[in-house]
């Protein structure tokens, strides 16, 4: 293409000049009223439960706007960015467990304090103690105030099992796997079965069993200083123990958690069993879609309590309109709020006066065959206790779940465990 | 091109003053003021240039001199070429530059060969020729998100189009993705599936400025169509193949978007096993998953060096070919 010369000089102009104007960008409020501004990632689901329309409506002051990108790999990259520059963050910003240490660590200062509010006893005495643990920093700064948690369970299909003659009664699965060591059992009944439906696994990726059970430890990734300590910590060791045996016996379909094949698989019955975070629940029915209804359900996570995600909303100190962003994250926090995210976009609560109110504890769900889902993960929410976390917790976890893949495929497990100690040296080391 | 005109700049650009001006600054300051739109017309370019590619590439060698992580920007340390010497002796980097250099040519040779071959075809007086031309385009006019999501469904291991017909024929289902030769293969399909067409069309042009009597002396002469294709159209588009090969050596090294989506769920370690990390994506990697923005910058200079030296070997080939055939 040819563009003739003037052509070309206006263009060029044009672009400086609207690379400009973007650049400059501001929220101007001519009518009197405030815009709140909330940068986000994946699915919080305020919007969708319809929140931000009531709080507006109690507030016509108030204008609410979310940004949201759909991960939270991709949100936090953006967010350090901006930490970094010290500009662009919004008033509000979303922070999740993976990235909640380095935040705390790191970024304290970029966050107002919730423990000196005046009324800090009021909106942090409602949350399970490990809750508020996780956004407190050494010298007592709380950098966020709680949204969900991700109490963990084992979700199954009661069509597989029944097929292969396994049990299919919650009760009487939760005592068989009761330990890891019963459920790798169970799995071996279940790949050995003679009757089970053609190219369906026990379990959906050996990261099932590991991302659930090292944090079971005293310590899964990190000491209690946020040093990561993966070849020591006990968390770790067993995850590994069981996470290694599941994939060299091949009772995994070897799926990478997210990607498209595990995806489809949900509605192709292509496993059997995942562990399910609460916020899974809603993952599942998404693909697996209405078929899906009736099939899937829920029993308690073998070897105790686990916790997988879970975020907290933070106050940038650079906002304009603080006190007024304050006001809204305490409000979408409150345990009242929190009850209503868990009944209508199954968001468990961090909160533990939301989780012990009746609507959230006697809830079940019709898609999951009637579970108590209300039950099983309010126990398991209240036996957690916390664990310390760090700054590398998603690569580390990455990098042993890379290597559980690689024994799933035929690769020795000390092997791998030492391919994985050294993907984490690229991320810890200097 | 040739210029007949008398318009007195050009004149002025292009010969030599006729006699030795009196004062040198005030025909320099007219000149510069003569050709004041000239510049205009290129300063945004030099703009843009200088902000976005200039400044980022100093800060870059700046940064790579560094151990800094994005968390911690202010507590950058310097550690001179200690990034560099690092590198060197990480078998991650040695690793992505293996599955660089293999996924490069396994793609770029095939890519161009069947570049050349189409633009051959093509240069024939064909019926719809207009719409073949625009069809090969097409794939280059794909954004790479695209085309890699679906050649990353096509290539599934379960569901994947591919993985059904090998199972149709009789052949067993391949595991495309965690395999090192089979991802690696996958990928190359999609790098050779977007650019071919580009390349041909590139080829083609240069074709039709082939004169049409060298052919029919070559016809004359009793040479074959192939014959013709060797000793013809091989040799008189030698300075574009090596533009070619210049460019898809360039776009090999910094390969970067197919293999980071080919995952299908945002990893940037390249496969469970790196068996697809290249350069480029290991720099993301380093950066933006490992936030070591010094490793990354390092990373970023050693491709660019890279690039250097194998183009630079081109170039140096190419005089010499050229010197000896004289």
């Amino acid at each position: 293409m040819t563009v003739p010369p003037r052509r070309r000089a206006a263009l060029g102009a044009a672009l400086v000049a609207t690379l400009m104007a973007a650049g400059c960008g501001g929220s101007g409020s001519d009518d009197g009223t405030i815009t709140l501004d909330l940068g986000l990632f994946g699915t919080f689901g305020f919007e969708e439960a319809g929140l931000y329309d009531e709080y507006m409506e109690m507030h016509p002051e108030i204008r609410i706007q979310e940004e949201s990108v759909e991960r939270s790999a991709d949100y936090y990259r953006a967010l350090q960015t901006r930490l970094a520059a010290g500009s662009g963050l919004a008033d509000i910003q979303g922070i999740e467990i993976g990235f909640v240490a380095d935040v705390v660590a790191n970024h304290a200062d970029a966050f107002v304090d919730f423990a000196a509010r005046d009324n800090a006893d009021e909106i942090l005495g409602h949350y399970y103690d490990w809750k508020v643990e996780g956004s407190t920093t050494a010298d007592g700064r709380v950098v966020g105030l709680g949204t969900d948690a991700g109490p963990e369970a084992m979700c199954f299909r009661r069509d597989l099992f029944e097929q292969a003659g396994l049990p299919t009664d919650r009760a009487e699965l939760a005592q068989l796997w009761s330990t890891w060591e019963g459920y790798l059992e169970l799995g071996r009944q279940y790949e050995a079965s003679p009757t089970k439906p053609e190219g369906s696994a026990f379990l959906d990726s050996p990261a099932s069993v590991f991302s659930a059970a090292v944090y079971q430890g005293q310590t899964a990734y990190d000491d209690e200083d946020g040093n990561p300590i993966p070849e020591s910590s006990d968390g770790v060791a067993t995850a590994w123990q069981h996470a290694s045996a599941a994939a060299g016996e091949g009772m995994t379909a070897n799926l990478i958690q997210f990607g498209d094949e595990w995806n489809s698989a949900f509605a192709n019955g292509a496993f059997a069993t995942i562990s399910c975070p609460a916020w899974m629940l809603g993952y599942i029915t998404g693909q697996a879609g209405d078929e899906g209804e009736g099939r899937w359900d829920v029993a308690p996570l073998p070897g105790g309590a686990g916790n997988w995600g879970g975020s907290w909303l933070g106050v940038t100190e650079s906002s304009e309109h603080k006190e007024e962003a304050i006001a809204l994250v305490e409000w979408l926090t409150a345990p009242e709020q929190q009850v209503r995210m868990f009944t209508e976009e199954q968001h468990f609560p961090s909160s533990q006066q939301a989780a012990e109110d009746p609507e959230v504890a006697t809830a079940t769900s019709e898609y999951f065959s009637g579970a108590p889902v209300g039950q099983i993960f309010g126990s398991s929410a209240a036996a957690l206790r916390f664990t310390p976390i760090g700054p590398y917790d998603t690569q580390i976890q990455e990098a042993f779940t890379n290597a559980l893949s690689t024994v799933a495929e035929g690769t020795g497990p000390d092997d791998a465990f030492q391919a994985a100690l050294d993907e984490i040296e690229q991320v810890v080391g200097g | 091109m040739t210029i007949a005109s008398d318009d007195p700049r050009v004149a002025a650009a292009a010969a030599p003053p006729p006699a030795p001006p009196p004062g040198p600054p005030v025909r320099r300051r007219r000149r510069l003021t003569r050709n004041r739109w000239g510049y205009a017309y290129v300063a945004p370019f030099f703009v843009l240039f200088a902000c976005f590619s200039l400044y980022p590439f100093l800060y870059t060698a700046w940064i790579s001199l560094h151990e800094v992580r994005l968390s911690d920007i202010d507590g950058a340390e310097f550690v001179g070429l200690g990034n560099y010497t690092a590198l060197l002796q990480n078998e991650f980097f040695w690793n992505a530059a293996r599955n660089t250099l293999t996924i490069g040519v396994l793609s770029t040779v095939p890519q161009l060969a069947m570049a050349l071959g189409l633009a051959h075809l093509l240069n024939y007086k064909l019926r719809g020729r207009t719409f073949y031309r625009v069809a090969m385009l097409m794939p280059y006019a794909t954004s790479i998100a695209a085309a890699t999501l679906v050649f990353a469904q096509l290539f599934g291991h379960d569901y994947g189009l591919i993985n059904t017909l090998l199972e149709a024929v009789g052949f067993d289902r391949v595991d495309w993705e965690s395999g090192t030769w089979t991802s690696q293969f996958a990928i190359s399909v999609i790098v050779t599936w977007r650019w071919t067409g580009y390349n041909a069309l590139i080829y083609l042009a240069a074709m039709q400025a082939i004169p049409g009597d060298l052919y029919e002396a070559a016809t004359l002469d009793g040479a074959s169509r192939w014959q013709q294709f060797l000793h013809v159209t091989i040799p008189a588009l030698k300075p574009t193949i090596l533009f070619t090969i210049v460019v898809s050596t360039i776009g090999a090294v910094q390969l970067f978007g197919e293999p980071l989506l080919f995952s299908g769920n945002g990893m940037t370690s390249g496969g469970v096993s790196n068996q697809y990390q290249t350069l480029g994506l290991l720099m993301y990697d380093q950066g933006w998953t490992n936030f070591h923005l010094g490793q990354a910058a390092a990373t970023a200079w050693a491709m660019f060096l890279i690039i250097l030296v194998v183009v630079g070997g081109y170039a140096l080939l190419a005089r010499r070919r050229a010197r000896a055939e004289r």
